[in-house]
């Protein structure tokens, strides 16, 4: 990890009609660094890394991407702002809960089509990387397939490789695993273990503590839109400094979960 | 030829016209609808506005009445056009309303994470439209639209009452001179019939290439 800031969100608020989702959070993430983001359902965790790509606003607060701010309420003129903001996007690339592959595309063509219909890149440039992300997330042999006929893991790694493809400042994902099964969960998480050992910035929200013990830097706990704490994985899980983090780790260890280093918490 | 069959005079031009208003109406109408479609999801209020109020004109009054206002209604007003571009003209207008809402069904069925990951890489508005979310409409849309396109086809044979020599207008002529209605009508059937089987057969072909990614 060096010292270089890759997104710093200060103050964030955000509202939806009558509920606050998010009450002044701010987060620090550096460069080569892995974050994880856990808390109870409705905590503002995804409406935290939508607002760190912009793709939700924020009320209040400021988000900084590789050195470029933007703050709200929104201030400067429309067309300026319109571009920090792509620029935003292009640098903050985002794995949703539901992957929203594209689904009229083939795998490859996912994965190009940023690359060449945003960042412009010549196709051939863009083909050869998206080969190699491809090669690189195990499936070389799946680009011309259409992602409705992948399993649930195989999406996961396209929806990775397509948020690699943007050659983005960080790459934030939502839950990656919640919706597999142990085993092609397994798959996914050696990946994502397999980009942080390439030194790739990731906000990962997940309830996989073995992961974050072994991967993340940090671990940010939400609730009701703060960020209570923000720990080293060793400290978070091993003693927790809020009452609201304990019982939470309480619950998801009791779960009749049977993957191991579960019960090494608390 | 079998002498059952009356020879029909101006058989070959009437379909040919039919096939020029159905064809060239379809086309441009789906023009028009698409742009309306723009128009209504686009963030303009005064051009969402005038998009929704024709649409519910067009599609909310008969095409005949469309049509006689169009032949006989303008040139009260001083515009004058001739026959077949009258025709054209309504049969635009009234597709183009009800494609536009056959493209906006489309538009609003794919899911809003669609445009959440277009977004989310930089995609403007307009090129998330283009590239992600249209391709995906048409699919859902084209069903929809094949249909308007076979209605249309028939719909066209309203044209004869401008007199526009159309298919349906030649069947006349030829049953009132030959006093064989059911023959000249019947082969008028059959030929739009056959048109619209060629068209259903498209559509579904279509249908097939476009629903290749989902199999
Ligand atoms: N687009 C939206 N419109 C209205 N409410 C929303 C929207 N997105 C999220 N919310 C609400 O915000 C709260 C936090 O949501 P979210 O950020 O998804 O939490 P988490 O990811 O931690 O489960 C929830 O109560 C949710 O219903
Ligand atoms: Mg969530």
């Amino acid at each position: 990890m060096n010292g270089n800031v890759a997104i710093d969100v200060r103050g964030l608020h955000k509202s939806f009609g009558e509920t606050e989702v998010l009450r002044s959070v701010d987060l620090t993430v550096y460069s080569g660094e892995v974050v994880v983001i856990m808390g109870p359902s409705g905590s503002g965790k995804t409406t935290l890394i939508r607002c760190m790509n912009l793709l939700d606003e924020p009320d209040a607060g400021s988000v900084t991407v590789h050195g470029r701010t933007l703050s709200y309420p929104a201030r400067g003129s429309g067309r300026s702002r319109r571009r920090l903001i792509r620029d935003i996007r292009v640098r903050t690339a985002m794995v949703f809960q539901h992957l929203n592959l594209f689904p009229h595309m083939t795998v490859l063509q996912n994965v190009i089509e940023g690359p060449i219909s945003v960042r412009r890149l010549p196709r051939p440039y863009a083909v050869e990387m998206g080969e190699r992300l491809l090669a690189h997330v195990g499936l070389g042999d799946k680009r011309d397939e259409y992602p409705a006929r992948l399993s649930g893991g195989q999406r996961q790694r396209v929806a990775i490789a397509r948020a690699l493809a943007m050659e983005p400042e960080v790459i934030l994902l939502d839950e990656p695993t919640s919706a597999l099964d142990p085993e092609l969960g397994a798959e996914v998480l050696q990946t994502m273990r397999s980009l942080a050992a390439c030194g790739m910035t990731m906000v990962v929200i997940t309830h996989e503590i073995p992961f974050a013990r072994e991967v993340a830097d940090r671990v940010a706990f939400m609730d009701a839109g703060y960020i209570l704490e923000e720990q080293r994985p060793s400290v978070f899980f091993g003693a927790p400094a809020t009452a609201r983090a304990r019982s939470f780790l309480h619950l998801m260890t009791e779960d009749d979960d049977p993957r191991p280093g579960l019960e090494q918490t608390g | 030829m079998n002498p059952l069959v009356p020879p029909m005079p101006g058989l070959l031009t009437g379909v040919a016209v039919t096939l020029l208003l159905g064809v060239t109406s379809f086309v441009l109408g789906l023009v028009l609808g698409g742009l309306v479609t723009l128009a209504r999801l686009c963030r303009n209020r005064p051009l969402r506005v005038a998009a929704i109020a024709y649409v519910s004109v067009f599609r909310g009054t008969p095409p005949l009445v469309q049509l006689m206002l169009v032949y006989f209604g303008l040139p009260q007003l001083g515009v004058r056009i001739p026959p077949i571009p009258s025709a054209i003209l309504t049969f635009t207008l009234y597709a183009g309303a009800y494609l536009s809402e056959n493209l906006r069904g489309g538009v609003l069925a794919v899911e809003r994470g669609q445009w959440d990951a277009a977004g989310s890489m930089g995609m403007s508005h307009g090129l998330a439209l283009r590239r992600v979310v249209l391709p995906q409409a048409l699919r859902v849309a084209t069903p929809a639209i094949g249909s308007r396109f076979i209605s249309l086809m028939k719909d066209t044979s309203l044209a004869s009452v401008i007199t526009v020599v159309e298919l349906t207008r030649v069947a006349e002529t030829s049953g009132s001179s030959s006093f064989r209605y059911v023959e000249a009508f019947t082969v008028a059937g059959a030929v739009y019939w056959l048109i619209n089987t060629v068209l259903s057969a498209g559509q579904e072909t279509l249908e097939r290439r476009l629903g290749r990614a989902y199999a």
